[in-house]
């Protein structure tokens, strides 16, 4: 079944369809809005046994704090995660996208894909879009070669590096590392590096907050800490500010009752895959 | 008068919506104003729909893509449950909504979209917001969106406890809803307020400010 509406293959890529009318809207004086941001803090290093990576969870729109607890570590493959800063969509979009391919490439090689091919292929896609993806992505991960850390920019710049920091608050981030980080720490030492290195950004700067998320890759093994600490704990509220049931003024009410009138359960026996062609 | 330079085109024709998550169920709400700037059209406005015998949806934003986004979806969501044979689960359903909008990252459709609801199996509530390129937000407490966000962000972090009973909830969201939109000259003018639970739904019409 194939027609212009439900096409077999849908189109690749991304629309532009609504380009044209935003751009007329943003001329007559209606600015596009401001998607989603992660002013954020995100770190990682090189530790002995593998890699250490952390972030904090404020993600916010302009000034507000849109989530107060969201996750910027993300998933590529057993062995290798992502931190993602920038427009969030665009972190958990590319992330996901990159997630797949190396799940087909890992099954298609059949052995753990080298963190360097995740790496160069988040880098390729975002040159291709020449910095329209903001996204700013440090990769971790424990190949068969070792640990590595990866840090690449929204124009697709790649660096390999020991350790890194990158979001608005990687000068707070980095200023930890550059005066405590040092050649083969042990896994504790790396991770009360790595958490002091996200509290200086949670506590200096206004784009980060609430908690530490920290995710330790070994070789076949991975800890995701989340949240490993509540770095600000919100006060507990000492009154309630319940309202006595019947305040508010009902005008009409409906109630649409859910009816199971039949319930059928069709029993699915496993059948061997067919690979006869 | 409302210096159109200023405002974005979200807040073009106005509106408020709201979820909260309660004990085994979820209530969504919204205002019923639809308006052009200042000027006000209608008071009966639909700005939830209904998606599923467990599935709300609430698409603040600019009206016009509103009713294109949900066609769309509504499209795609006939097209799975013809498909699958069954009904969608919420986060499903919300990352449906975010693929959707993530395809046009760059020429957006001015909502952003809210999703409250109960898993059809497990009948665990759910709620999530996202913005307009469709950035998902899966909090464990409440959503909100619209144009007096930030009046409904500090009348949710007041009022919101969590484990609220389902009668209990109607209030705590109706309040929170109703004193937000009356510090916003374009949201208002009539609430409804839907409070989904695993038997049934319940739908109220609050009465509120008409001005």
């Amino acid at each position: 079944m194939s027609s212009i509406l439900v096409p077999d293959i849908p189109a690749p890529g991304f629309s532009f369809d609504l380009c044209q009318r935003n751009s007329l809207l943003e001329k007559k004086g209606y600015p596009a809005p401001k998607a989603q941001k992660t002013g954020t803090t995100i770190v990682a290093i090189v530790y002995k046994d593998g890699v250490i990576l952390g972030a904090d969870t404020r993600a916010t729109e302009g000034n507000i704090v849109a989530d107060k607890l969201c996750s910027k570590i993300h998933y590529l493959a057993d062995n290798m995660y992502c931190c993602g800063a920038g427009t969030a969509a665009d972190t958990e979009a590319t992330t996901n996208m990159i997630s797949s391919q190396l799940e087909l490439h890992r099954l298609n090689t059949n052995r753990v894909v080298p963190v360097v091919t995740a790496a160069k292929m988040l880098s390729q896609m975002l040159f291709r879009y020449q910095g329209h993806i903001g996204a700013a992505l440090i990769v971790g991960g424990v190949d068969n070669a070792g640990p590595h850390v990866y840090c690449i920019y929204p124009h697709g710049s790649c660096d390999s590096l020991q350790y890194t920091t990158m979001g608005s608050g990687s000068l707070a981030a980095m200023s930890v590392f550059e005066s405590q980080w040092r050649p083969n720490m042990s896994e504790e030492e790396g991770k009360e590096l790595v958490a002091d290195a996200i509290r200086a950004g949670v506590f200096n700067d206004l784009g980060s907050g609430s908690s530490v998320d920290l995710c330790v890759i070994r070789k076949g093994s991975v800890d995701y800490l989340r949240p490993y600490e509540m770095s600000c704990k919100k006060g507990e509220k000492q009154g309630t500010y319940r309202y006595k049931r019947g305040t508010t003024a009902v005008l009409q009410k409906s109630v649409r009752p859910i009816i199971i009138e039949d319930e059928m359960i069709q029993r699915v026996d496993h059948e061997s895959m067919d690979t006869s062609s | 008068m409302i210096d159109t330079n200023f405002y974005s085109i979200l807040t073009y024709n106005g509106g408020a919506i709201i979820a909260m998550k309660g004990k085994n169920c979820v209530a969504i709400a919204a205002d019923r104003r639809f308006g052009i700037q200042a000027q006000t059209i209608s008071s009966n406005f639909q700005k939830i729909h209904r998606m599923g015998p467990h599935l709300y949806l609430g698409l603040p934003g600019l009206a016009t893509d509103s009713l294109t986004v949900l066609e769309r979806l509504k499209f795609r969501l006939n097209l799975y449950e013809l498909k699958e044979n069954r009904n969608m689960n919420p986060k499903t359903f919300a990352s449906m909504i975010s693929n959707l909008l993530y395809e046009k990252r760059f020429g957006p459709y001015f909502v952003e979209p809210i999703v409250a609801g109960l898993d059809p199996e497990t009948f665990e509530p759910f709620i999530c917001n996202m913005d307009l390129i469709g950035c998902l937000n899966l909090p464990n407490d409440f959503v909100v969106g619209g144009t007096c966000s930030e009046q409904l962000y500090g009348m949710c972090e007041a009022l919101f406890e969590p484990n609220l009973e389902a009668d209990d909830l109607f209030e705590t969201i109706s309040q929170a809803l109703v004193n937000a939109c009356d510090r916003d000259a374009i949201s208002g003018w009539g609430a409804i307020v839907h409070i989904i639970e695993k038997d049934n739904i319940t739908t109220r019409t609050v009465k509120t400010r008409m001005d």
